[in-house]
């Protein structure tokens, strides 16, 4: 009888489907959804699409568009760094009128204002369209109904405007580029009064309006991401999946939620006043204040409080950049190991810690702002405990791996470089955390080249372990190994080549976002080291074509994945059909045993979360 | 038919919360954060002194009561869709509505008074900060209008029928209703103990 009743309904290829339709639960999905009227054309299943699958990917392609496109930013301005005397005319056709060409000797010169212009469009565009929208946005999507076992986010159409509010976002960023006064150009932190005062500076004008639109946009869209991440894991888990049964990416990105559900509305706030003090002529932010010798009307302001809103963003900021990476990590060098993550349970209590401690620490990246330097010191205090929980997670991550049978794919190639440089960028930030060492360090390259390691390339890393790692899961197809195993190395060498001299700069007391240093007799001795690191630059800018090339060559013509789960990994995403439908599973969704880390325990190589314990088996997760 | 509904866990124990009420408490958690964000900035500028004292607008204690009983003519409405009296549901939801433009209304003529006693929105920060929180608070309560609208446009036109579904979205707009209420009440009290 129940063979017969098993033949009549959908063949069944794998014990998983057998676990599934044995222990899963139904909720009825199907029934609603013959004939999908959700994705029944073209506009709304690539475009307008709901299914958090689609989001996923189109938050990561517009991410890598702006990846681009700052990361071009980069290179217009390091060749202005490392070849000040060299001709930039052959860039006019790109830059038009900023950059100026000597009728006489042909010589073709940067604007300083549109130097300032692309410093602070790369900060924009990489913190926020590419390390938030970018990495959050695609990860968080992809990943969390798949992994906890729902069909969908808790509200699609929201999951649906987030992401149109990042490309609006991202469209008025765009057009500011183009205005005549140029692109805002006051910093990316946009401190007033630069940012309050239109005439301050040419990008303060319309460039700064639109940046403050733009942004509000983003704030919009990372808002309604977040609501829908929060209320999806703790809502919509499937059956079994308790708190402590999720994998770490999940507890990665639902901390990145909260941090920024509760830090970016500060941040709108700040934008807020800015506004009126723009517009409506009041004094949040402005104090007495001369321009060209003219005396504006603004009274008692206090540019140091926009620097504490903006900051209280700021610093919870970088864990939200920093967060989904790790996440990615302990996930990606678990499952490349064949072992359980070591310390499970000491990996969530640090993710949750380093989201408390990243709401107290923000003064200090005030210190050299005038705030009291008793209060100083409760932030270097705060600052020096993420010590704590980061090197946890280091610790962790390493005895991970220690004794694993590695497999050393593009994506664990990464996750490794990942730990390396959150190595490298964290220690410095011990230095940078401490206020009177500060005295020294602040603004200057010992700053840029620390937080480019620890947020920036670290972070970026975490995104390609994760581009790599789940690329069959969002195309069908693998990216190619040898391409990403160039671009691995490349970015690797090219990224300490580029960021390890920047220490030695900062350390001499080379000031940050100066436009060139060759008229100071101080720093002219640096000259080879900056077009050192301006030749790194470009080479790692072209390691990452390799990168974009391998990703929409690969969606064509990469290797196809043949079986459900090509690692054999345990979390559910890899119990879904290979070409994943809207609504993630066809028929019942799984219903969860174990936690996700069951690698080599008793002899099985790897055993997925839907497996039920054997009797007198204890969940390791607990 | 709305995608969401498909995605509403079937799973005993874990629905006693309908997701899409959570995800109002979260985007609550978020909005009063805006507020905490502004407020906190309130005090740090008048902590640093130069900060002119007035008078609050009498008009904006008159508008609290304005705005509780509103929460409950609400509240009200909802019990009585929820047992089946569906003309007293009706003119309830519709006095939330009126009560909420009347908040409006009054909280414009409050900063009237307030420039008329010379307190502009471009002079002292102290001023302008009240302008500018009690401004994005009324956009806020606009919003819970734009709800309330909706709301009514259900009542009327749609057959009377209290599913599961429609007391889910009565309960949003009622949640956020209350939320916005429960601002003014901590934003007022916040500008009156700060002033004093």
């Amino acid at each position: 009888m129940a063979t017969a009743a098993k033949q009549t309904t959908a063949p069944v290829q794998h014990d998983e489907d057998l676990l599934i339709q044995e222990y899963g639960y139904d909720d009825h999905f199907h029934e609603h959804h013959e004939g999908d009227k959700y994705q029944s054309n073209f506009i709304s299943t690539y475009i307008f699409s709901q299914d958090h699958k689609m989001i996923a990917r189109q938050f990561l392609i517009t991410g890598i568009f702006w990846a681009i496109i700052g990361g071009l930013m980069s290179l217009v301005f390091r060749l202005q760094l490392g070849f000040p005397e060299e001709s930039l005319a052959w860039l006019k056709p790109f830059l038009g009128k900023w950059i100026t060409v000597n009728a006489e000797t042909g010589m073709g010169t940067l604007a300083p204002e549109f130097y300032y212009a692309l410093v602070t469009m790369h900060g924009t565009i990489i913190v926020f369209f590419v390390l938030t929208a970018g990495l959050s946005g695609t990860f968080s999507n992809l990943l969390i109904p798949l992994q906890v076992g729902a069909r969908d986010m808790a509200s699609p159409f929201l999951n649906m405007l987030s992401y149109w509010f990042f490309f609006l976002a991202g469209a008025v960023m765009f057009f500011s580029l183009f205005l005549s006064t140029g692109p805002f150009a006051g910093g990316w932190t946009a401190y007033p009064p630069l940012s309050a005062l239109p005439q301050a500076s040419s990008g303060s004008a319309g460039g700064m309006t639109l940046w403050l639109l733009s942004l509000t946009f983003f704030v919009i869209s990372v808002l309604l991401g977040g609501i829908n991440y929060i209320t999806t894991v703790l809502n919509l888990r499937t059956k079994g999946m308790n708190m402590w049964r999720l994998p770490l990416t999940i507890w990665a990105f639902f901390v990145t939620a909260i941090l920024a559900l509760l830090s970016f509305p500060v941040l709108v706030s700040g934008f807020f006043l800015l506004i009126f003090d723009r517009t409506l002529g009041t004094s949040f932010f402005l104090n007495e204040i001369f321009v060209g010798g003219q005396a504006l009307d603004h009274v008692g302001g206090s540019p140091i409080l926009f620097q504490h809103l903006f900051w209280f963003l700021g610093h919870p900021e970088v864990y939200i950049i920093i967060l989904p990476a790790m996440g990615i990590v302990s996930e990606v060098l678990s499952v490349s190991a064949r072992k359980p993550i070591f310390g499970y349970k000491a990996m969530v209590f640090s993710i949750l810690a380093i989201g408390f401690l990243s709401f107290i620490v923000w003064a200090h990246h005030m210190f050299m702002s005038g705030v009291n330097p008793f209060i100083s010191n409760f932030f270097v205090v705060f600052t020096l405990i993420i010590a704590v929980p980061s090197a946890v997670k280091v610790f962790n991550w390493i005895t991970t791996i220690y004794g694993g049978n590695m497999r050393y794919t593009s994506a664990a190639l990464f996750a490794v470089g990942f730990v390396s440089m959150f190595i490298s960028g964290g220690l410095t930030g011990i230095f940078l955390g401490n206020s009177a060492i500060d005295i020294q360090m602040h603004d200057t390259y010992f700053v840029v080249a620390h937080f480019h390691i620890v947020m920036g390339v670290a972070a970026f890393f975490g995104m390609f372990a994760g581009v790599y790692h789940w690329y069959p899961k969002m195309f069908g197809r693998f990216m190619n190994e040898t391409m990403g195993k160039i671009h691995f190395w490349g970015t690797l060498i090219g990224a300490y080549a580029i960021f390890w001299p920047m220490h030695y700069l900062g350390m001499a007391g080379v000031p940050r976002r100066y436009y060139r240093f060759d008229n100071f007799d101080t720093f002219s001795h640096f000259s080879a080291m900056n077009q050192f690191i301006t030749i790194a630059a470009i080479l790692v800018f072209a390691c990452q074509l390799v990168f974009v090339i391998n990703f929409f060559r690969s969606i064509w013509v990469g290797k196809k994945l043949t079986e459900k789960n090509p690692y054999g990994a345990n979390t559910l995403e890899w119990t879904t059909p290979i070409e994943v439908p809207h609504g993630n599973w066809p028929g019942k969704i799984p219903a969860v045993h174990r936690w996700a880390y069951d690698y080599g325990k008793g002899g099985q190589d790897h055993i997925s979360q839907i497996v039920p314990l054997a009797e007198g088996e204890g969940d390791s997760g607990h | 038919m709305n995608a969401a509904v498909n995605f509403e866990p079937q799973v005993e124990g874990r629905s006693r919360i309908h997701p899409h009420q959570f995800a109002l408490w979260v985007a609550c958690a978020s909005i009063v954060m805006f507020f905490s964000a502004l407020t906190s900035a309130y005090i740090v500028r008048q902590g640093a002194g130069n900060w002119l004292e007035f008078r609050l607008p009498d008009l904006f204690y008159i508008n609290t009561v304005v705005i509780l009983v509103s929460s409950v003519t609400l509240q009200a409405s909802y019990l009585n869709f929820k047992k089946g009296r569906k003309e007293a549901y009706r003119g309830l939801l519709l006095a939330t509505f009126m009560l909420g433009i009347a908040f409006l209304v009054l909280q414009y003529m409050a900063w009237q008074s307030m420039a008329g006693i010379g307190v502009m929105l471009d002079g002292n920060p102290s001023g302008s900060f009240i302008y500018l929180i009690s401004g994005v608070h009324a956009a806020h309560v606009l919003g819970g209008v734009a709800a309330l609208v909706m709301a009514i446009i259900h009542a009327f036109s749609l057959p009377y029928k209290a599913t599961q579904r429609r007391k889910v979205r009565f309960a949003l707009v009622l949640t956020y209703w209350h939320f916005v209420g429960f601002l003014w009440l901590y934003l007022l009290g916040f500008f009156t103990v700060t002033a004093a």
